[in-house]
């Protein structure tokens, strides 16, 4: 299944079509190919882990933090409400 | 790039053209309704205030209701008030004269005798005032007279990735075109406003964009609440988005890539071109009855859930980027634009067809939700929505 990531300091990307357990999912940055096997299944246009993320960092998209992860999250991990917490940062 | 609309006597340029019922209160609400009903290109809303408010929050309704009768898609108002509540009909008067000079006429139920007889009263002004209407024709404009309201809700991930991007893209043409943009959704700053204020034409107005956003939060929280409680909604939730910052940073997109020029309070009157924030909350119908009573004569909605929202002042054209969602919806959605997701390098043409969009619904063309004949509205309140 193809995914988008949005930016290159991404930590996760978005899956285009519903991902089942075990399911390569692709994806581009620039002309460079990158693959994992999904570990979980995945809703379409939810996140998949594109890295493995320690409990405490920072989940990234659109190059930002959107929450950190509430537990340690493996590349090809759903990520979702049940493994992120919501984290207000001070930013100026 | 021209379109076709109506000039109106304080100079302002309307993209429709009606007479606004407009009920000072919600106990004039069904009065209006009916008096609505019985003429033609009438329009009205359910106004659920206007009474038994603290001063700040029924100033919000005031600004709110009088933004209305003075956005330039209306060309005059029939008042109708009950005479004893808080937004009392001189006042009503004394404050769309400070907006507009267009023409108004009044009607108290107390005063008239009742419902049947004031809508009678009413009905007949009405009538002649939309006949005067009628003689009015449609002149050409150059597309930097339109005032373009942005909105996303029923968000999902394709809104932030796809959608929203899209219409950022479409008001950065508008704007170069000496048009103007409104973003909203303060709370669908959070996490997102350090970009924003970033991108401020002054330090000044990027303070204003930080202060904002932080008055939000406070408000919140004087009251005991924490906006996450309500934000994001379940269905956000079901489609994919996890946090507020991550709802939040798909919803700024919407805004392009210009500088912002100014921040106006909710249903403060825009008075400058480019790209400017109307502070509103998330809410929907809220949000667009913030940016139409600021000035927006055409608002652009991202949806990823599927949404029939419409206004009863200002068309409000519908897109979303998620296919299985237009599928069900088309019904409600104007804008299928889901080929982005899997060819982002159609967006230039894709934003050129979407302002040309704005332009045909600017033109006359009726959106889905205008023939649907949805007027639902929400004005914020002080203890406000998410």
């Amino acid at each position: 299944m193809k995914a988008i990531v949005i930016d290159p300091s991404d930590n996760i990307v978005v899956v285009l079509g519903p991902v089942a357990k075990g399911d390569e999912v692709t994806w581009k940055i620039g002309d460079q190919e990158f693959a994992a096997k999904a570990i979980d299944d995945i809703p379409i246009y939810h996140k998949m882990a594109s890295k493995d993320i320690k409990k405490g960092d920072p989940i990234v998209k659109y190059g930002q933090h959107i929450g950190i992860a509430g537990c340690d999250i493996k590349k090809g991990n759903y990520v979702h409400v049940h493994n992120v917490e919501s984290h207000r940062e001070n930013l100026k | 790039m021209n379109f076709w609309g109506y000039r109106r006597p304080d100079g302002k340029v309307g993209i429709r053209n009606k007479v606004l019922i407009l009920p000072a209160s919600v106990c004039a609400a069904d009065t209006a309704r009916i008096i609505s009903n019985q003429v033609e290109e009438t329009v009205t809303f359910h106004n659920q205030s206007g009474c038994s408010q603290v001063k700040s929050d029924l100033e919000l309704t005031m600004r709110t209701m009088v933004g209305f009768a003075a956005n330039p898609n209306i060309y005059g108002t029939v008042v109708v008030s009950l005479g004893c509540e808080g937004c009392q009909m001189d006042w009503v008067v004394e404050e769309i004269q400070k907006r507009t000079n267009k023409p108004i006429k009044t009607f108290i139920i107390q005063e008239c005798g009742g419902t049947i007889k004031t809508v009678e009263m009413a009905v007949r002004a009405a009538k002649e005032m939309v006949q005067e209407m009628s003689m009015q024709r449609r002149e050409e404009f150059p597309i930097s007279e339109l005032v373009l309201g942005t909105e996303c809700g029923g968000s999902d991930p394709t809104s932030g990735i796809a959608s929203n991007p899209l219409i950022g893209e479409v008001c950065d043409r508008l704007i170069d075109n000496g048009g103007t943009a409104i973003l909203s959704e303060v709370p669908e700053f959070i996490g997102g406003e350090h970009i924003l204020a970033h991108r401020a034409v002054t330090p000044e107005v990027g303070q204003q964009i930080l202060d904002v956003v932080h008055r939000f939060e406070d408000d919140m929280r004087r009251v005991g609440e924490e906006i996450r409680n309500g934000n994001p909604t379940p269905g956000n939730k079901a489609g994919g988005i996890t946090t507020l910052e991550e709802k939040s940073l798909g919803c700024i997109h919407k805004s392009g890539h210009r500088p912002i020029q100014a921040v106006y309070d909710y249903a403060v009157p825009v008075d400058k071109k480019g790209l400017v924030i109307v502070d509103t909350p998330g809410n929907d119908p809220s949000s667009l009855s913030g940016m139409v009573a600021s000035g927006a004569t055409v608002c652009i909605f991202s949806t990823g859930r599927g949404t029939p929202t419409g206004n009863p002042i200002a068309p409000v054209i519908k897109i979303t980027a998620n296919k299985i969602t237009y599928g069900k919806m088309s019904d409600n959605i104007d804008i299928d634009c889901s080929g982005l997701l899997e060819a982002p390098e159609n967006m230039p043409q894709m934003a050129d067809d979407t302002l040309q969009e704005i332009i045909n619904v600017a033109n006359g063309k009726i959106t889905k939700s205008e023939s649907l004949g949805f007027t639902e509205i929400a004005m914020a309140r002080v203890c406000n929505y998410v």
